[in-house]
């Protein structure tokens, strides 16, 4: 009888924990530049006042030009990038069949200078690979996000949704209490947004420079004093793969401008 | 891996006031700034702008390590007569960098 009613205890009380707050519907998603003041919002819609068109540019010039012991542009095979890259952004992470796992856009452009070009990969956040990735996210401004559909990427996009969930750092705080529980709300003066990919690489005011998701992620985890993922790992790919999904239909703004 | 946005209308009314905007690729270091190992970081700034039009100078700024990178300069001037736009932006460590933009004044 007592281990019955401490069993029953033991329900009431797991009952009695507030539930994790659910993903955010589709018609709930904002990106977080409706989060951001008119100055902020005008800078990012007038391409010649914003900076990220600057890494546009540069990107560009890196698409034509030949590189590595091949001697070959990415437009050599690719041609015309506003043709080839369309929508590209909107789909990655994408499932890579030889290596059996996600890559995302900079392991992609990486895999294809060691591959074709027979080039020395980028390093992580270089000024290249930012201005390649910018440019090529750019063919997919406006086109909604698709990141996530292909079935094999399934168990990578639920190990994306276990990190998500999980509590982590000193402050120990999951993505998830603040992105998805919290996003109506402020931390000191900013707006806490939901946490939505789609405008990356981006220029941030903070930074003074363009920085992928993955930088953004590392400040975050910074943030709330936990062990950053490194850049371009197993676990720092699935968890954008599901930054993407979970973001599903919602528009491409490369090269978003944020504060 | 230098590169200028410069928006100048192609085209404007003879008489009219239009509006010259350009935006310049630089990092702007301070100078004020440490490494993690408690080195200063040299000042590398643009320190000059100006814009010549028809070999006139119509507009000049001067730039100090206050100002955030990639500087984003606008300013008004009256369209008088056809001609080109020259930008140049001068700096530090030798950095010179130009830019230029045509308009076709209409009567």
């Amino acid at each position: 009888m007592m281990r019955l009613r401490r069993l029953l205890l033991g329900v009431v009380v797991l009952t009695a924990v507030p539930a994790l707050a659910a993903e955010i519907p589709p018609a709930e998603r904002r990106s977080g530049y409706t989060f951001m003041t008119s100055d902020t919002k005008a800078m990012q819609d007038d391409d010649t006042a914003n900076p990220g068109m600057l890494a546009v540019m540069d990107g560009e010039a890196l698409w034509n030009a030949k590189a590595g012991e091949t001697n070959k542009s990415c437009a050599d095979c690719h041609g015309d990038a506003s043709v080839s890259m369309r929508g590209v952004a909107a789909h990655y992470p994408a499932f890579d069949k030889p290596l059996g796992h996600p890559v995302d856009i900079e392991q992609r452009i990486d895999l294809c200078r060691k591959d074709h070009q027979k080039a020395s990969p980028f390093a992580n956040e270089s000024r290249e690979l930012l201005a390649l990735t910018a440019f090529i996210g750019k063919q997919s401004r406006g086109q909604p996000i698709t990141s996530g559909d292909d079935e094999a990427l399934a168990p990578f996009v639920a190990r994306g949704h276990e990190l998500f969930m999980q509590r982590q750092g000193q402050l120990n705080l999951a993505c998830t209490n603040c992105h998805d529980g919290n996003w109506d709300k402020h931390l000191a003066g900013a707006p806490i947004t939901q946490g939505q990919p789609n405008g990356y690489p981006e220029y941030r005011l903070e930074w003074q420079a363009m920085g992928s998701l993955q930088r953004r992620i590392r400040s975050c985890m910074t943030g709330v004093r936990a062990q950053a993922f490194d850049f371009g790992s197993p676990d720092m790919v699935a968890l954008e793969l599901y930054l993407m999904s979970r973001a599903h239909g919602m528009a491409i703004e490369t090269p978003a401008v944020r504060p | 891996m230098a590169s200028a946005l410069v928006n100048v209308p192609p085209k404007a009314k003879k008489g009219a006031v239009i509006e010259i905007r350009t935006l310049m690729s630089h990092i702007m270091e301070p100078g004020y700034r440490r490494t993690a190992a408690g080195d200063l970081v040299p000042r590398d700034i643009i320190t000059s702008f100006s814009c010549r039009f028809n070999g006139e100078e119509i507009f000049r700024a001067d730039l100090f390590p206050a100002i955030a990178a990639n500087p984003f300069l606008s300013f008004f001037t009256v369209a008088t007569e056809s001609g080109k736009f020259e930008f140049e932006w001068i700096g530090d460590n030798g950095f010179v960098a130009n830019a230029s933009a045509t308009i076709t004044v209409e009567a």
